[in-house]
C-alpha cells in the first residue's frame, strides 16, 4: 500500500495527465458515435437493405483486433502512428458498430400500436419520431451506450502498447520497470473506477429520461 | 498498404517457427485454452444463478466489473504476481472471456418461458433434469452467442501474448512496429481478422448442429410463413 | 378421491392465498374450481401435485398424504395441463408426449409408439408428431398438452386454465373433446377456470371460490344455476341463470301435441315421408327454424319454441319424421314443475344435511 502512495506522491502529475487523457480518448468516441448512431439507427430500422449492410459492416469491424486497427489506420489515413486521432477514430468505429445496432433494436422494440395511435391523433412523422418513437426506444439505446462506454474505457489502454497516452501507460511503465506493481494497480483501479462512474452516470441519465420505465417495473 | 509480406510464400512454410501456420496454431492455442477455462468457470455459475434466480445481482455486477477491467492491466498484474509465461496471459484472457459467457448463460436460462419450466416441474422432472433437459437446450442459441462474442474478443486480444515475449499472431504486429516493416503489420492484422471469422464460423456451425430446430426457428421453415406460423385449421373434432 | 383437509397457504409476506380449505373431489369425475382471479383456485390446484407446499393441513389422494412421496415421483403419476400448454419448444410433438414415460424408465421407442396412439386419441393427425410446437396452432398445442398429461395413464389429471389461451371457437371444440375423452377414460379431473360457463359445461361438480379459497358453494352445475348459495355465487353465475339451467333439464318430459294440431292459423306441412317443410298460413310457407329429437334438453326445446313462427317446437324421430309438437303453454308448465321439484329436493337435502 505504502508503495502505491509513494508512487502517487512522486508521479501524481503523470497519473493525472494519463487519467485526463484516458477520459478524452474513451468518451469522445462514444459521444461522436452516439450522435451518429441516432440517424443511422433510424435508417437501419426503416430500410431492410441498410440493415444488412450495417450488420455486416458491424461484424467485420468487430473481427479486426483493436491493436491491429490502431496500426492500420495510419496507413489508411496518412496520419502518424503516434497520433491520438487514430485511437479516437478506431474506438468511434467500434462504438458505432454497437450503437447503430442497439438504436435500431430499440426503435424496432417500440410497440407499433402506440405509433399508430400517435399517427391517428395527427402527429406528423418528424414530431412523432422525436416525441414518441425516440423516447420509447431510449431504454434499449441507453443500454447499448452503457456497454459501449464501459468497453471503450477498458479498450483505450491497448493504445499504450504503441505509445499513445491514457492509463495504459501506467501498465507499460510497470512493465518497463520490471513488473513494478504500484503503477499497474493504480492504472487498474482508476480504469475500473472511471468505467463504473461513467456507467452510473448513464444509469442516472436513463432514470431521468425514462421515468415511466420504473413505473411499469412494479 | 502493401500485401507483400502476407503473400510471400516463404512466410507460409509449415516448418518455419515464425511462419503463419505456426503462429496461427499458437494463437489458436491461447484462444482455445482461455475459452475452455472461462467456460468451465462461467457456465456452471450462470446455469446455477439462472436456474435458481439467486445471486443474480452479485454475478451481474461482478460480470460488469470484469468487463471494465483493461486486459493489458490484468496481464501486467498477473505477470507481476506469477512471473513471465503462459499462465499470466491465460489469466488475462480468461478474465476477458468470463463476463460475456456468464452473462449470456444467465440471460439464456432466464429467457426460458416460465410456463415451460412450470410444465417441466409439473410432469415430474427433478431440478437437475429441468436444468439439463429443458433450460439448457432452449437457452443454447443465446449461450453459444455469448461464446462467439467471447471468442471474438479473445482472438483479437491474444495479440498481447507477443508483447510479453510469447508467440501468436501478435508477433507480426509488434515486430513490424519495432522494425517499421509496415507490410508485416498489415499481414498480421489480416490473418488475425481471418482467424476471428473462422473461429466464429466454426462456432456458428456447432450451433446449427447442437440447437434443436424447434428452438431456433428452423423447424418453422416447411411452413409458408416465417417466424410465427399461422394457425392451421383444426382437424374436425 | 382427493381430499383437502383444512389446507392453508400463507406466503412469507403475510398474504393468505388459501385459508383452511376442506374439499373432497370424487374419483372418476370432473371437478371444476371456479372463481375470480386471485381467489386461490390455482394455488389450491397446485398444492395437489406439490408445485406449491401448503403451510398447514393435508391433501390426500386415495387416502395417501401427497407429502409421503418424493415430489418428482408424485408428479409423474399426476397429469398436469397448463394454460398455453407449456410444451417444450426444443422437442418434437412426439417427444413432448413421450416425456413422462421416458422419465419413468420406458424406452424411447416404446414411449414414442404409445405417444402416437395418444395423438390420435386427442384428435391430432399422426404426421404432426415430427413437428415442433412452434409449427402448431394454439388449439393443436393445447391438444398435445393434454396428450402429454395422459401419456403415463395417470388416474388423476390437473388442468389449470387449460383452454383460456385459445379463441372461443377452438375452446368450444376442446371442451367437447375433453368431455368425449373423459367419457372413454373416466379420470379424476380437477380443472381450474375463471370462466363460469366453462365450469358449468365441464363440471360434474363445481366448487365456487371466493377470496382466500373460501368455498362459497360446492354443487353440481344445475344446482348452482337453480339455487346459488349467496349473492356472490349469484353474481358470478351471472344473468339468465334460469334459462341456462334449462340446459340440465330433460326436454322429453314435456307433453306432446299431435302434429296436425293447428296453431294460431298456422299448420305444419310435411313432405310425403313425413319430414317437416314449414308452417303454412295466410302469408305462405314460413320456415320451421329447426327441430329437436329425443334426448334434447329443455333449453334447446325452449329456444325452438321461441324461434318458431307458430310458438311450437317440432320433435322428429330418428328418420327425421315429425312426430309431435311442444306448445308454449305445455312448455311453461313443465319448466315450472321442474324448477319446483329441484328447489324442493335441494331444500330437503339441506334439512337432511
Amino acid at each position: 500500500m505504502s508503495e502505491i502512495w509513494r508512487y502517487l506522491e512522486t508521479n501524481g502529475d503523470d497519473v493525472l495527465t494519463a487519467l485526463v487523457q484516458h477520459i478524452w480518448l474513451a468518451l469522445l468516441p462514444v459521444a461522436i458515435a452516439f450522435v451518429l448512431a441516432l440517424p443511422l439507427g433510424a435508417l437501419v430500422h426503416r430500410y431492410v437493405p441498410a440493415r444488412h449492410i450495417a450488420l455486416t459492416a458491424g461484424s467485420v469491424i468487430y473481427t479486426v483486433p483493436s491493436l491491429a486497427l490502431l496500426l492500420l489506420l495510419p496507413g489508411i489515413l496518412g496520419t502518424s502512428v503516434l497520433d491520438p486521432i487514430n485511437v479516437v477514430i478506431a474506438l468511434t468505429l467500434y462504438s458505432l458498430a454497437l450503437l447503430v445496432r442497439t438504436t435500431a433494436d430499440g426503435l424496432d422494440a417500440v410497440d407499433t400500436t402506440v405509433l399508430q395511435a400517435a399517427t391517428a391523433m395527427g402527429y406528423r412523422p418528424v414530431r412523432r419520431w422525436f416525441t414518441v418513437q425516440l423516447p420509447l426506444a431510449m431504454p434499449v439505446i441507453l443500454t447499448g451506450l452503457r456497454v459501449a462506454t464501459v468497453a471503450n474505457v477498458s479498450m483505450v489502454s491497448i493504445a499504450a502498447l504503441i505509445g499513445i497516452g491514457g492509463l495504459g501507460q501506467l501498465f507499460t511503465r510497470g512493465f518497463q520497470l520490471g513488473f513494478y506493481l504500484p503503477p499497474i494497480i493504480i492504472g487498474l483501479v482508476l480504469s475500473v473506477a472511471l468505467a463504473v462512474i461513467a456507467d452510473v452516470l448513464i444509469v442516472a441519465l436513463q432514470r431521468g429520461l425514462t421515468p415511466w420505465a420504473r413505473a411499469g417495473a412494479r | 498498404m502493401s500485401l507483400d509480406y502476407l503473400l510471400d510464400a516463404a512466410n507460409w512454410s509449415l516448418t518455419s517457427p515464425d511462419g503463419f501456420p505456426q503462429r496461427i496454431l499458437e494463437h489458436l492455442g491461447y484462444t482455445v485454452l482461455a475459452l475452455a477455462i472461462a467456460a468451465v468457470i462461467a457456465f456452471p455459475i450462470g446455469l446455477l444463478i439462472g436456474h435458481t434466480g439467486r445471486g443474480a445481482l452479485v454475478a451481474i455486477n461482478l460480470g460488469n466489473a470484469g468487463r471494465a477491467l483493461p486486459t493489458l492491466g490484468v496481464l501486467m498484474l498477473a505477470l507481476g504476481l506469477v512471473g513471465i509465461g503462459l499462465v499470466p496471459v491465460t489469466i488475462a484472457l480468461v478474465v476477458l472471456a468470463i463476463p460475456p459467457i456468464l452473462a449470456t448463460t444467465y440471460a439464456g436460462i432466464r429467457s426460458v418461458a416460465d410456463e415451460t419450466v412450470d410444465a417441466a416441474r409439473g410432469v415430474g422432472m427433478t431440478e437437475a433434469q429441468i436444468a439439463w433437459r429443458v433450460e439448457v437446450p432452449i437457452a443454447l442459441p443465446i449461450m453459444i452467442g455469448g461464446l462467439r462474442n467471447a471468442s471474438l474478443q479473445v482472438v483479437s486480444t491474444a495479440t498481447i501474448a507477443a508483447y510479453v515475449g510469447l508467440g501468436g499472431l501478435g508477433r507480426y504486429l509488434f515486430d513490424g512496429l519495432a522494425t517499421l516493416q509496415y507490410d508485416q503489420v498489415v499481414a498480421g492484422a489480416i490473418v488475425i481478422a481471418m482467424l476471428a471469422v473462422a473461429v466464429d464460423l466454426a462456432l456458428a456451425g456447432a450451433q446449427r448442429l447442437l440447437v434443436s430446430p424447434g428452438v431456433d426457428g428452423r423447424g418453422a421453415r416447411d411452413r409458408p410463413t416465417t417466424v410465427r406460423p399461422e394457425p392451421q385449421p383444426e382437424p374436425a373434432g | 378421491m382427493i381430499e383437502f383437509e383444512g389446507v392453508t397457504k400463507r406466503y412469507p409476506d403475510g398474504t393468505v392465498a388459501v385459508d383452511d380449505l376442506s374439499l373432497t373431489v370424487d374419483t372418476g369425475q370432473i371437478t371444476v374450481l371456479v372463481g375470480p382471479s386471485g381467489c386461490g383456485k390455482t394455488t389450491a390446484l397446485r398444492m395437489i401435485n406439490r408445485m406449491i407446499e401448503p403451510s398447514s393441513g393435508r391433501i390426500l389422494i386415495d387416502g395417501d398424504d401427497v407429502t409421503s412421496r418424493p415430489e418428482a415421483q408424485l408428479r409423474r403419476e399426476i397429469g398436469y395441463v397448463i394454460q398455453g400448454a407449456g410444451l417444450f419448444p426444443h422437442r418434437t410433438v412426439l417427444d413432448n408426449v413421450a416425456t413422462v414415460p421416458i422419465l419413468q424408465g420406458s424406452s424411447r421407442r416404446e414411449a414414442r409408439t404409445s405417444a402416437l396412439d395418444l395423438l390420435e386419441r386427442v384428435g391430432l393427425a399422426a404426421d404432426l408428431g415430427e413437428r415442433y410446437p412452434a409449427q402448431l396452432s394454439g388449439g393443436q398445442q393445447q391438444r398435445v398438452g393434454v396428450a402429454r398429461a395422459l401419456a403415463a395413464d395417470p388416474p388423476v389429471l390437473l388442468m389449470d386454465e387449460p383452454f383460456s389461451a385459445v379463441d372461443p371457437v377452438v375452446r368450444d371444440d376442446l371442451q367437447q373433446e375433453l368431455l368425449r375423452l373423459q367419457g372413454e377414460l373416466g379420470k379424476t379431473i380437477v380443472l381450474v377456470t375463471h370462466d363460469i360457463d366453462e365450469a358449468i359445461r365441464l363440471g360434474d361438480k363445481v366448487a365456487v371460490f371466493a377470496q382466500r379459497a373460501r368455498l362459497a358453494q360446492f354443487a353440481p352445475p344445475a344446482d348452482l344455476l337453480a339455487a346459488p348459495a349467496d349473492d356472490f355465487v349469484a353474481s358470478l353465475v351471472g344473468r339468465d341463470r334460469g334459462f341456462r339451467g334449462l340446459g340440465f333439464a330433460d326436454g322429453s318430459s314435456v307433453a306432446l301435441t299431435p302434429i296436425d294440431h293447428g296453431v294460431d292459423g298456422l299448420t305444419l306441412e310435411v313432405d310425403h315421408d313425413g319430414r317437416p317443410l314449414g308452417w303454412r298460413g295466410s302469408d305462405g310457407l314460413l320456415p320451421t327454424e329447426g327441430t329437436f329429437s329425443d334426448g334434447a334438453n329443455l333449453r334447446t326445446v325452449t329456444d325452438l319454441v321461441i324461434l318458431s313462427p307458430a310458438g311450437a317446437a317440432i320433435r322428429v324421430d330418428a328418420e327425421g319424421r315429425a312426430d309431435g309438437l311442444v306448445l308454449l303453454a305445455d312448455l311453461a308448465g313443465s319448466v315450472r314443475s321442474q324448477q319446483r321439484e329441484r328447489l324442493a329436493a335441494l331444500a330437503s337435502a339441506e334439512e337432511a344435511g
